[in-house]
């Protein structure tokens, strides 16, 4: 068990993972693509799922999301169990494609207040506050075609925001950008966690991203998926990749793949 | 510049059409009162025009399609949505339109006589039955062919149901609506003119054709096939480029390259 199950805090978590097991049949066999994976995140904390691919740590996200139902165990938020989609938790994909294309940047932001029944001039004040968030107010009236890859990831972290859900859900979102538009974009998400003060579930294979990121760390090992360690990041923010102890720590959760 | 360049491709193409034409019409293949020089038919065009007839024929047409479309497209849109999200819609609907949809809409042409009589009813009836099965069909596939993250990411914000087929089904679909009423467009104008020689009485220019072969007016003939032809053309570059500029054009959701 990882270091983080030891905490006994009495606070309640903001996300708390409950011997979370999810089984999936293909060609008529079962295959167990996570077991007896339990940890807490306390509220405001970012922490980062690691894991290399297969190893179940998308299909954590979906069940935490209520896109998918665990076989056994279960997932709270907020201290109440998770029985599918909510409007507490934003969601943001890896691909691109996400937003609709027929909406621009500003009304894909709008959409889960059009959802909530907010009224639209309280709407639009708000996506452009959302907009201006991720430096793209000057972009609200464009549609996502016009728009770069990593602005449109920036697009659907803020259309993940501006409905205000507790929790924000990230599969790695900047996983099909370049490295400096990643680089840009991490720095940006640290810019925006730290205004808005979310609870992150960020998952990725990218052992440096986990590091720039989180707060801890939760390193799975696939077949079964199960949390091999919690590794947790001490270092002051902002980060530097190229330090010592960012390096050191790096080799620290490295040694845990 | 673009715009340019196309304009002198098409006057060329216009230019040698009527030069292949003239040498035809002059070869002596046929009798020159069965092959009218260009400028005869452009004379016949010239006098339908200034006599008002050709305009309440090309009304009589349009009309005959547009209700035709309009009919065709509420029945085919709504039976596409419902196949393309329930199961059982599906199963029962595609078995029939598979059947129906491939015989040619002129074989009716008898049966809706019989059935509508003489008249508007039965071309307005054959464009029906051309153009639903492109409407169908095509929002069928549009429906299926979805963007699953778009319904993942809609419901994580709170859509479902209703709410949800409106917001993000519909919209995503209409790239396959459009193309659909471009296809319906063109086997209704087929149907329609076809049908018009058949079933039409006094007007229509499906009609004028069949009415000018009665007394050898091969320039008539040949006029109203030039209308038929600019006018289809006519409705595609106004109407449906248009249209899809405003909509999926804008939004980089086009699908049919080029046109």
């Amino acid at each position: 068990m990882g270091h983080g199950a030891h905490r006994g805090r009495l606070s309640v978590e903001a996300i708390e993972l409950r011997d979370l097991a999810f089984e999936y049949v293909t060609d008529g066999r079962r295959v167990l693509a996570l077991h007896d994976v339990s940890f807490g995140v306390a509220p405001s904390e970012f922490v980062c799922v690691l894991g290399r691919s297969g190893c179940g740590k998308t299909t954590l996200l979906n069940l935490v999301a209520g896109f998918l139902t665990p076989t056994r165990g279960q997932v709270l938020i907020g201290g109440r169990p998770v029985t599918g989609k909510g409007l507490d938790r934003g969601v943001v994909f890896q691909d691109f494609a996400q937003l609709f294309p027929w909406r621009t940047a500003r009304r894909n932001v709008e959409f889960g207040l059009e959802m909530k029944g907010v009224p639209r001039a309280e709407r639009a004040a708000i996506a452009l506050r959302f907009l201006k968030l991720v430096n793209l107010e000057a972009f609200a009236d464009a549609y996502p075609h016009q728009l770069s890859g990593g602005m449109q990831q920036r697009v659907a972290i803020a259309r993940a925001l501006a409905y205000n859900p507790s929790v924000l859900l990230m599969d790695e979102p900047f996983a099909a950008l370049d490295a400096l538009t990643r680089d840009e974009m991490q720095r940006l998400l640290v810019d925006v966690w730290r205004e808005t003060r979310k609870t992150v579930i960020y998952v990725t294979h990218n052992v440096a991203e986990a590091v720039y990121l989180a707060d801890r760390i939760v390193v799975l090992t696939p077949h079964p998926g199960t949390v091999r360690a919690i590794v947790p990041v001490p270092l002051p923010r902002p980060r530097d990749p190229l330090s010592v102890a960012f390096l050191e720590c790096q080799r620290a959760v490295v040694a845990n793949l | 510049m673009r715009t340019r360049r196309a304009l002198a491709g098409t006057l060329a193409s216009a230019a040698v059409a009527v030069a292949v034409w003239e040498a035809f019409a002059r070869s002596g293949a046929f009798a020159t009162a069965l092959t009218p020089s260009a400028l005869r038919v452009a004379e016949a065009l010239g006098r339908m025009t200034l006599d008002g007839s050709l305009a309440l024929h090309v009304a009589a047409t349009l009309f005959r399609i547009l209700v035709g479309l309009g009919l065709a497209a509420l029945v085919g849109i709504p039976v596409g949505l419902l196949m393309g999200r329930v199961g059982w819609a599906e199963r029962f609907v595609l078995p029939l339109v598979s059947v129906l949809s491939p015989i040619p809409s002129l074989a009716w042409v008898p049966v809706f006589i019989l059935w509508f009589g003489l008249g508007d009813a039965a071309a307005i009836a054959l464009v029906c039955y051309a153009a639903t099965f492109p409407f169908v069909l095509n929002t069928w596939t549009g429906v299926r062919s979805v963007n699953r993250l778009w319904i993942r990411a809609a419901e994580a914000m709170g859509a479902r149901g209703g709410t949800l087929f409106r917001a993000v089904v519909l919209p995503a679909a209409l790239p396959f609506v459009i193309a659909g009423l471009r296809q319906a467009f063109a086997r209704g104008w087929i149907a329609v003119v076809g049908g018009e020689m058949i079933a039409a009485t006094s007007w229509g220019l499906g009609w004028v054709i069949f009415d000018a072969r009665e007394f050898l007016n091969a320039d008539v003939m040949l006029a109203a096939l030039v209308v038929i032809g600019l006018l289809g053309l006519g409705v595609e570059r106004l109407a449906f480029q248009a249209l899809e500029r405003r909509t999926v054009g804008r939004w980089g959701m086009v699908r049919t390259a080029g046109a």
